[in-house]
């Protein structure tokens, strides 16, 4: 890690600043901001914690502030990543309700809503795309890691297949062969 | 006047511990994603308890969704609503009406701390159990091996969001503005919120 926070304040900001910029979803904002503009993370951590933060239950980036928080400042951190991510977009939301009670059913707001879907969709194929690039990388190799994905795209987008039913075979098939991969390397390493 | 007051403010009490447990419980199933419970909150709040219409509840997950933050603040929304559709809080806030505003509020503030305190705790547990053995071979084949999976829930996500977008007046935009926003994204530093204006732009003018 180059760099990390130096306050739970500087934390607590960050996290508040990722949140309100993440209309549509957060996670591509996360990405942008905790990789590329603080280096908080490589490309390859944000990837590792965020297997984390899906797998667990619990909303996504805010299990993803938990784990980030918690390595930086123990649970004060965690704590203050979490506030970070909460705090600012409940008041809005609940301001919004306050004002607006029937402000979901204008025209105007819909096509909104419906453009920003669009881009959201398209930001979080970009992370998607980022994320495959390290594949290339990964120990199990570039075409079986393609196979895992796919498989599971077709399962989860296509099939809609409970997750459950997805996670425990697909990941556990995933999670054997690098164990497997890894004890091998351990027992030629002397 | 007073005895039905009472009455109400037991009914509110009750009402808020139901809703507290079922949060509570139901924050141990939501793996995934906070999304992936709203069925069973439909089902809680709609079918069974009758608190929400359904119309309320999918204005509660629109509005959240057009706010900015993450999508579990849809939970603080549903609370807040259910306070305000409440029989009992009307007729426990009938002689001072502003009092609606602050039994809203710790409503909405009770249901998210309802949903994120157990799936919050086992995650922070995880995470420092893990983060003292980095270098164990069981750590290190979980977060690889499921990094291809987790990878294509995320392209699934984008994939359910995309094909929920209905069809448009100009048939392909809602495609090519996806996919020119993904290349962006892939190959470019160009600021995120300028592409999100651009989508609310291109949808307020009626293209999509």
């Amino acid at each position: 890690m180059a760099q990390r926070p130096h306050t739970k304040a500087a934390l607590f900001w960050s996290f508040t600043r990722i949140a309100l910029q993440g209309f549509g979803g957060v996670i591509a904002i996360a990405q942008r901001e905790l990789v590329e503009t603080r280096q908080w993370l490589t490309a390859q951590e944000f990837v590792d914690d965020w297997a984390v933060s899906q797998v667990l239950p619990g909303p996504n980036v805010v299990n993803l502030s938990i784990i980030l928080g918690g390595r930086f400042f123990g649970w004060r951190g965690a704590l203050a990543a979490v506030a970070g991510m909460l705090m600012a977009p409940t008041a809005v939301v609940l301001c919004l309700a306050a004002l607006f009670a029937n402000y979901a059913d204008l025209a105007v707001t819909q096509g909104m809503m419906r453009g920003v879907a669009c881009i959201s969709a398209g930001l979080i194929a970009g992370v998607v795309l980022r994320m495959l690039n390290g594949l290339s990388t990964h120990m199990l190799g570039l075409w079986p890691c393609l196979a895992l994905f796919a498989s599971t795209f077709f399962a989860v987008a296509l099939l809609r297949l409970p997750l459950v039913w997805v996670l425990l075979p697909l990941g556990g098939v995933g999670i054997f062969f690098s164990l497997r991969i890894l004890k091998r390397e351990k027992g030629k390493a002397p | 006047m007073n005895g039905a007051i009472e009455g109400a403010g037991w009914a509110v009490l009750w009402q808020a511990w139901d809703m507290f447990l079922h949060f509570f419980l139901l924050s141990f199933m939501a793996v995934g994603g906070a999304m992936t419970v709203a069925p069973d909150m439909q089902r809680y709040l709609v079918a069974e308890t009758g608190w929400l219409s359904p119309g309320d509840f999918n204005n509660a997950i629109a509005l959240a969704q057009s706010a900015p933050g993450p999508n579990v603040i849809f939970i603080p929304l549903l609370g807040w609503q259910v306070a305000m559709q409440s029989t009992y809080v009307t007729t426990l806030t009938q002689t001072h009406a502003w009092m609606i505003w602050p039994i809203a509020i710790a409503s909405a503030l009770m249901v998210l701390f309802a949903i994120m305190l157990p799936s919050s705790l086992l995650t922070y547990k995880f995470a420092s159990w893990a983060n003292h053995r980095q270098e164990h071979l069981g750590i290190k084949a979980f977060k690889a091996g499921l990094t291809p999976v987790v990878i294509a829930l995320l392209a699934s996500t984008a994939w359910l969001i995309a094909s929920q977008v209905p069809e448009a007046p100009v048939a392909w935009l809602p495609a090519a503005m996806s996919v020119a926003t993904a290349i962006m994204v892939w190959r470019t530093r160009v600021h995120l919120l300028w592409l999100i204006g651009c989508g609310a732009a291109i949808g307020a003018i009626g293209w999509v």
